[in-house]
């Protein structure tokens, strides 16, 4: 299984004015990881639950923001 | 910074004037998916692409310049000694009031050159993505200018960068595989 959220150190100046933010982060959602819906994945339990996601499927479903992001000054 | 060669990536011959054929071919100078409009793209997006990524934008950005060049220099060698009749002929009277022979960034039909064409959303996904596109809208543009043409000289050259346009989508599609790889794994709490 993929994760959604990538992380990645840029390089930090000695010479960078601002207090670096050490760890930047990109999202990968999932579709870019299927290349064609296979037939009968999985649906959510209820018509409800699958309305406030915005997908019948928990596999196309994208978290945002990053649910693991620490919520400090690192993004 | 940037070192220059004082020649083209490759050669450019033209066999006979013909300022139609330049005023379809200035698409690909100032148009949406010309060449300008690759390189100010990929040259731009690269400072905030994450690092793995960024000599992906900083080379083929460097080579959609040298793109640039190469169609300077076909649209230059085909309007260069038309008379201001032949220019008027060939639709391009419009462009002949405004500027004469130079070269001017616009597209086949005159719009002038606009930022708008592209974009940089900071999400490197989007970013490449869009390149991606690019690339098959330029490999595009390319095919209908060879089908318009009947310079096999020109045509030659117009073939290279075709294939160009493939290398450099395949390129950005394997940028796109190294931001899905799963390196560390490391979660953030």
């Amino acid at each position: 299984m993929f994760t959604q959220y990538k992380y990645w150190k840029p390089y930090i100046s000695p010479l960078d004015p601002c207090p670096p933010m050490r760890v930047k982060s990109y999202n990968t959602p999932p579709q870019v990881y299927i290349t064609f819906q296979p037939k009968g994945l999985d649906q959510y339990g209820t018509a409800r639950e699958a309305l406030y996601c915005g997908t019948l499927w928990p596999a196309l479903f994208s978290p945002y923001p990053d649910p693991h992001k620490r919520g400090d000054q690192d993004e | 910074m940037w070192y220059y060669e004082k020649k083209l990536q490759y050669p450019v011959k033209v066999s006979e004037c013909n300022p139609r054929l330049a005023k379809f071919l200035i698409e690909q100078y100032g148009g949406a998916d010309g060449e300008l409009a690759a390189a100010l793209r990929y040259l731009n997006q690269r400072y905030s692409i994450p690092d793995k990524v960024i000599a992906v934008l900083n080379d083929i950005g460097t080579e959609e310049l040298a793109h640039l060049e190469m169609i300077a220099t076909m649209v230059y060698k085909l309007t260069k000694d038309a008379s201001a009749e032949q220019m008027k002929e060939a639709g391009l009277g419009a462009h002949y009031a405004d500027h004469d022979k130079a070269l001017f960034f616009h597209n086949a039909a005159g719009a002038p050159f606009t930022a708008t064409y592209f974009q940089a959303k900071g999400d490197p996904i989007t970013d490449l993505y869009e390149d991606i596109a690019a690339e098959e809208k330029a490999r595009a543009t390319y095919q209908w200018i060879i089908n318009m043409s009947d310079d096999p000289d020109l045509n030659d050259g117009l073939k290279f960068l075709r294939e160009r346009e493939i290398v450099h989508s395949m390129r950005f599609r394997e940028a796109v595989e190294i931001l899905k790889e799963e390196r560390d794994k490391k979660v953030y709490f």
